[in-house]
């Protein structure tokens, strides 16, 4: 039974003093205009993931007294062990396992950060890839005694799949080979020839010791070789602006607003997510499946009109013409139109006890727009961790990666995923269970 | 506003996912119900489920359980916010519940246990296939695991090991008859968020948030203000303090803490220095065990 401390709320305790100078620089801090970095962790069982979680958490500030306080009680040993920061369920700590997906929330003066932490091992596939699929940065830890092992190939390549567009290896347990710059180069060549092999854009290795510290938040004086950037510093500091596509202007309908009111009475529009490119008003557009063109009246944001509207914008849009548009729909301009297509080339990785085989039916749902399906063919099973494709493979099992062919029954409107993220991809739903089976990333076909 | 590098900030991020789920929610379930109880979680909730489906009314109503425990300011924030945007107000009440005998007081004093099966009767009564709730991820361990479409059984319950997976913005809404999701639109804000976004959006807020002097009592070290359920007892002195409420629950379990904080400027100021978790510090009924929230939370609670 735990007991909070509440410091803040005993009678004698002083108030915050919300006009002292500390105050000031701390709302400094939380106000300024700052973006999001989204991350997803992924490590073996012990090579210290909650550990470095924890670490990040508690130097960031964003640990509480009381949950350190609780933490500190329930450490076994000298130091307080931060990984049980990131102990979520009863039901975890009684079998020591992590059972899904946890979000945390860590935030410095010029970002936030939301990361998704995913167990290593048990639904290790099914869970980084929930956990890649929304990050802008994967971090895969290595423990520094052991080198590169399959799991870290299995995450890098997972992170690569997602198209993760920047990877961090970090290098942990530094503190157990005695510093060594030799260790930590041995296993960045190794990292970055595996990484080469792979569609990763961007990678960077940090040598680290989560549990004393070095080199996540401030350089270690262990490392005096290291000259690159703390762990802190890289994700601050990575550049994320252009990882978006702002080239080819995707917007699905999500939802038609028809207020229907005497003040509003004309006013139809179309509200939605921008899942690529920019809209404006006047531009040019063609609406799919119609494929008829008309321009952007205006475009209203949550807090009135707005000349621009970009990813992950939420808004509506006027079009000039009266047009036939409900949800499903897709607004792009007419000389940059996706591929409409029912036949559906994707990897597909696969999430449900009961395995994928060809002629089963599922529904399919890609971006705002569902259909059924058929499962045509299944080209090959992908072995993730030595990339081998098994063509003899005649189903995908649970956690399988494979590459598969679906003929939908109506056209979606797709991209590539490695070109459009957002149009790229889809998810499999079960329509006996409605349970969601799994994840397709577009590729061409052939 | 022009923003030449495309990009949002971390508010306008936030706000573009929430009005993304409340849209997909709209469309895909066919009755929705946005739960609102006048505190500042489900204010901001509702002022994106506004912004969703503006200048139209938001499609559906909006729901509160009564606990019968309120503080009176914030049912008059209720009753105004709910007229203003012109929505249907629900009302489950646990005393109407009581007083058929279909729930029991417990000895504690608490009604926070006794709100799950009048809500899920409610559910039942109008159908409701889908329920919009404000909590955030950094609450709670619990709700850290939890997905924004979660997932409910015919009985409300949560499995935390049996969720369906949540990739990209692609929500699973398709349920069976009887079967619900809890919607959680705030998921990935965190305290500071919503008290910016407030400040920003200039939401009006029950005057309880902020700081104002009020005769208090003290109890098992926490500052209770003296109020229609709360009065002070024999060995109690009231006295006047300057005190303000951080989250607002029962009327007779929730206490204040001390606060010079008189406007929602010096509140952001406040947080941002306070190193308490809102809950750990101020609501009596979460003092329970470390594990309250899983057990609740299983059995169909918000």
């Amino acid at each position: 039974m735990a007991s909070h401390t509440d410091t803040a709320a005993q009678p004698g305790s002083h108030p915050v003093d919300v006009h002292s100078p500390v105050a000031e620089h701390a709302v400094e801090l939380a106000t300024a205009r700052k973006d999001i970095l989204r991350i997803a962790t992924a490590g073996s069982v012990d090579d210290g993931k909650s550990t470095l979680i924890g670490r990040l958490l508690y130097d960031s500030k964003a640990i509480f007294e009381d949950q350190y306080e609780a933490v500190a009680r329930a450490s076994k040993g000298s130091f307080v062990d931060l990984a049980l920061l990131t102990d979520g369920l009863r039901a975890e700590r009684e079998q020591g396992i992590t059972i899904d997906v946890a979000y945390r929330y860590f935030a410095t003066p010029r970002r936030t950060f939301i990361l998704a932490d995913t167990p290593g091992h048990v639904q290790y596939t099914r869970n980084m890839v929930t956990g890649a699929s929304t990050a802008d940065l994967a971090i895969v830890l290595v423990d520094a005694r052991k080198g590169m092992v399959e799991q870290s190939r299995r995450h890098a390549f997972l992170a690569s799949l997602l198209r993760v567009p920047h990877l961090v290896v970090a290098v942990n347990k530094m503190d157990l080979v005695d510093w060594s710059e030799e260790v930590f180069e041995g296993i960045r060549d190794e990292f970055s020839a595996f990484a080469a092999k792979l569609a990763v854009p961007d990678l960077t290795v940090i040598p680290i010791s989560a549990l004393h510290g070095d080199n996540v938040v401030t350089h270690s004086p262990n490392t005096p070789w290291y000259e690159g950037a703390t762990l802190i510093h890289h994700l601050e500091h990575v550049h994320v602006a252009s990882d978006r596509n702002l080239t080819d202007a995707r917007f699905p309908v999500q939802y038609v607003i028809r207020p229907q009111s005497d003040a509003f009475h004309d006013y139809r529009g179309y509200a939605g997510t921008v899942a690529s490119g920019v809209l404006r008003p006047g531009d040019e557009v063609q609406v799919l499946p119609s494929g008829l063109t008309t321009t952007i009246a205006g475009i209203d944001g949550p807090r009135g009109p707005v000349e621009e509207a970009f990813p992950p914008m939420a808004v509506t849009v006027r079009l000039t013409d009266d047009l036939d548009v409900s949800r499903g729909d897709l607004i792009c301009r007419p000389e940059n139109a996706p591929t409409a297509t029912q036949d559906l080339d994707a990897l597909v990785c696969w999430m449900a006890d009961e395995p994928l085989r060809p002629r089963q039916r599922i529904a399919v749902k890609h971006t705002t727009r569902t259909v059924r399906a058929m499962v045509k063919d299944l080209a090959y099973r992908l072995d993730v961790n030595t990339l081998h494709r098994d063509v003899e493979a005649t189903e995908l099992g649970l956690n399988d990666i494979g590459r598969v062919r679906l003929r939908a029954t109506q056209p979606l409107f797709v991209d590539d995923y490695t070109r459009n993220r957002a149009t790229g991809r889809f998810i499999l739903v079960d329509e006996a269970t409605n349970a969601t089976v799994g994840a397709g990333m577009l590729t061409p076909a052939g | 506003m022009s923003t030449p590098d495309y990009r949002l900030s971390q508010l306008e991020t936030l706000e573009a996912e929430s009005i993304h789920v409340v849209r997909e929610v709209a469309a895909e379930l066919e009755r929705p119900v946005l739960l609102f109880s006048g505190g500042k979680d489900s204010i901001v909730m509702l002022e994106l489920a506004r912004k969703a489906f503006a200048p139209a009314r938001i499609p559906f109503p909006v729901m509160h359980v009564d606990t019968g425990l309120n503080f009176p300011d914030v049912l008059e924030f209720r009753d105004k916010r709910v007229a203003e945007l012109g929505v249907q107000l629900i009302v489950a009440s646990v005393p109407d519940a009581m007083a058929k005998g279909l729930v029991k007081e417990e000895p504690n004093g608490s009604r926070n246990r006794i709100q799950t099966p009048v809500l899920l009767d409610a559910v039942e009564e109008h159908g409701f296939t889908a329920l919009f709730g404000g909590a955030r991820r950094d609450e709670d361990k619990a709700r850290a695991k939890e997905r924004v479409f979660s997932f409910r059984d015919e009985f409300g319950q949560w499995d935390p090991k049996n969720q369906r997976p949540e990739l990209w913005d692609l929500y699973n809404g398709r349920i069976h008859l009887g079967e619900s999701i809890r919607v959680f639109p705030l998921s990935n804000w965190t305290e500071l968020d919503i008290w910016q976004y407030i400040a920003r959006e200039r939401i009006a807020i029950p005057p309880l948030y902020l700081a104002e002097e009020r005769e208090v009592v003290e109890r098992q070290g926490m500052l209770y203000a003296v109020n229609e359920f709360i009065r002070p007892r024999e060995d109690e002195q009231p006295f006047r303090a300057m005190v303000r409420y951080r989250t607002v629950g029962d009327a007779n379990l929730t206490a204040a803490v001390r606060s010079e904080a008189t406007t929602v400027e010096e509140v952001i100021a406040e947080v941002a220095v306070t190193r308490m978790t809102e809950r750990g510090a101020t609501r009596g009924d979460d003092k329970v065990s470390d594990a309250a929230m899983e057990d609740r939370k299983k059995e169909g609670y918000f």
